[in-house]
C-alpha cells in the first residue's frame, strides 16, 4: 500500500485521510479489524503516538471503533461511510471545478473535458 | 514520572562550554530527536547519558536514579560509529551482550538477524558497513531499556536499510521507555518522532512537538532546521 506522507503538513491529518480514503474505498471492509497502532506505524514509518492520534480521531468521527483488548475495528454503519465517500468525491470534484475554472474554461467544458477524460482512459 | 530529567548541565573541555546549561525533560513512550549543526554538542550530551563522560556541573537523573551503575544497566546506547572487533562472528557479539545485559532478549534479536539472513557465524570483516549498522541496531533495541540513546543509526546505509532501521526502531521500543536519535538525515528520520530538540553552541535553541511545528510554520522539520543554520 502507498502513504505518501509529507512532512510539511501535520502527519496525523495525512493519516486521518490516508486511513479514511482506505475505508470508505474498501481497503479495509466494515466491520473488519484494522492492524494495531505500532503495526500501522511501523508499515507507513510514522511516529506511534501519531497514528494513535489519528486513529482516535477516526474513532470520535464513528468510522472506527475499539473493541476492549481486540484492536479496532471499521464500523459495520455503511450509510456512513457512503456519507463520508461522497464528501470525498465531492471535494474532489470541487478542487477539479476550480482548476479548470482557473485555466478559463465553462462548466459546460469542464463536463465535456471530464468525459473525454473518460473516454481516453 | 519522566524517563529522563535534565537540569542545568554544563560540560567544560578546557575553558569552553561543550554543553552550556541545558535541562530537558523527556516523558516515557516518546521518539525524541537531538538535532544540530557539527560540533553543537550532540554526541557530547549523548554520552554524558549514557555515563561515558562526567558532567562539569548540572543533574542528570534516569528513571529517577543518578548517572552510574544502576542507570547503565537501563540504558542502551548505539554510538556513532560500530565498535565490534573485525575477527568476531556474530554468535560472539549476541553472547557478549547477553552476558553484559541482563536485559537483552536473545529470542528476539535472533529473530530479526535470521529476518535479515545475518547469520550467527558470519564474521564481522566480511559485513558491509550497512549490515554492520543493521547489526548494532538489532543488538540495541533487543533490550528491553528505559533509555534508548541512538547516536546516528542511519548514518552510512542506503534508503532501503534506512527504512528497515526506522522500522525496528518504531516497531522495539515500549511504551514506558523512551528514545533519543541524533541524525544529520532529518528528513528521513522526523516523521517517527514525537519532539525535536535543536542543539547549537552546547544550547538548547529549540525544543517542541514535531506536530506543532508543523502547523504553526507550515514548514517541515527538515526545512527548518536548513533555515536556522544556513552557512
Amino acid at each position: 500500500m502507498d502513504w505518501e506522507i509529507k512532512s510539511d503538513r501535520p502527519v496525523y491529518l495525512q493519516l486521518v485521510e490516508k486511513i479514511q480514503f482506505d475505508v470508505v474505498s474498501g481497503v479495509y471492509k466494515p466491520g473488519g479489524n484494522i492492524p494495531s497502532v505500532r503495526e500501522l506505524a511501523a508499515q507507513v514509518g510514522v511516529n506511534p503516538n501519531t497514528m494513535q492520534k489519528a486513529l482516535v480521531e477516526l474513532e470520535k468521527k464513528g468510522l472506527l471503533y475499539a473493541k476492549g483488548t481486540s484492536g479496532r475495528f471499521v464500523t459495520d454503519d455503511t450509510k456512513l461511510i457512503q456519507e463520508i465517500r461522497e464528501d470525498i468525491a465531492g471535494e474532489n470534484a470541487r478542487i477539479y471545478l476550480e482548476n479548470v475554472e482557473n485555466l478559463g474554461y465553462s462548466f459546460d467544458e469542464a463536463v465535456k473535458l471530464l468525459k473525454k477524460a473518460m473516454e481516453d482512459k | 514520572m519522566p524517563i529522563l530529567e535534565i537540569k542545568n548541565l554544563i560540560k567544560k573541555y578546557h575553558t569552553k562550554n561543550v554543553i552550556d546549561n541545558i535541562s530537558i525533560s523527556v516523558d516515557s513512550g516518546k521518539i525524541i530527536g537531538l538535532l544540530g549543526p557539527n560540533g553543537s554538542g550532540k554526541t557530547t550530551l549523548i554520552k554524558l547519558l549514557a555515563g561515558l563522560l562526567t558532567a562539569t556541573s548540572g543533574d542528570i537523573s534516569i528513571d529517577g536514579k543518578k548517572i552510574g551503575i544502576e542507570t547503565k544497566a537501563i540504558v542502551s546506547f548505539l554510538p556513532d560509529r560500530p565498535y565490534f572487533a573485525n575477527w568476531m562472528k556474530v554468535h560472539y557479539v549476541l553472547a557478549f551482550f547477553s552476558d553484559f545485559y541482563r536485559d537483552f532478549d536473545m529470542k528476539k534479536a535472533m529473530e530479526m538477524l535470521e529476518l535479515l539472513n545475518i547469520g550467527v557465524n558470519d564474521r564481522i570483516k566480511t559485513m558491509s558497513k550497512g549490515t554492520k549498522e543493521k547489526l548494532n541496531l538489532i543488538l540495541v533495541m533487543s533490550r528491553d531499556a528505559k533509555l534508548y540513546l541512538l547516536d546516528e543509526p542511519i548514518g552510512g546505509v542506503d534508503p532501503a536499510a534506512r527504512d528497515y532501521i526506522l522500522k525496528t526502531i518504531i516497531s522495539n521500543y515500549s511504551e514506558d521507555s523512551s528514545v533519543i536519535i541524533t541524525t544529520h538525515h532529518i528528513a528521513d528520520v522526523e516523521k517517527i518522532l514525537d519532539d525535536v530538540i535543536f542543539l547549537n553552541n552546547g544550547k538548547i535553541e529549540l525544543n517542541s512537538a514535531v506536530e506543532d511545528l508543523r502547523e504553526k510554520r507550515e514548514k517541515s522539520v527538515d526545512e527548518i532546521f536548513r533555515e536556522n543554520y544556513k552557512c
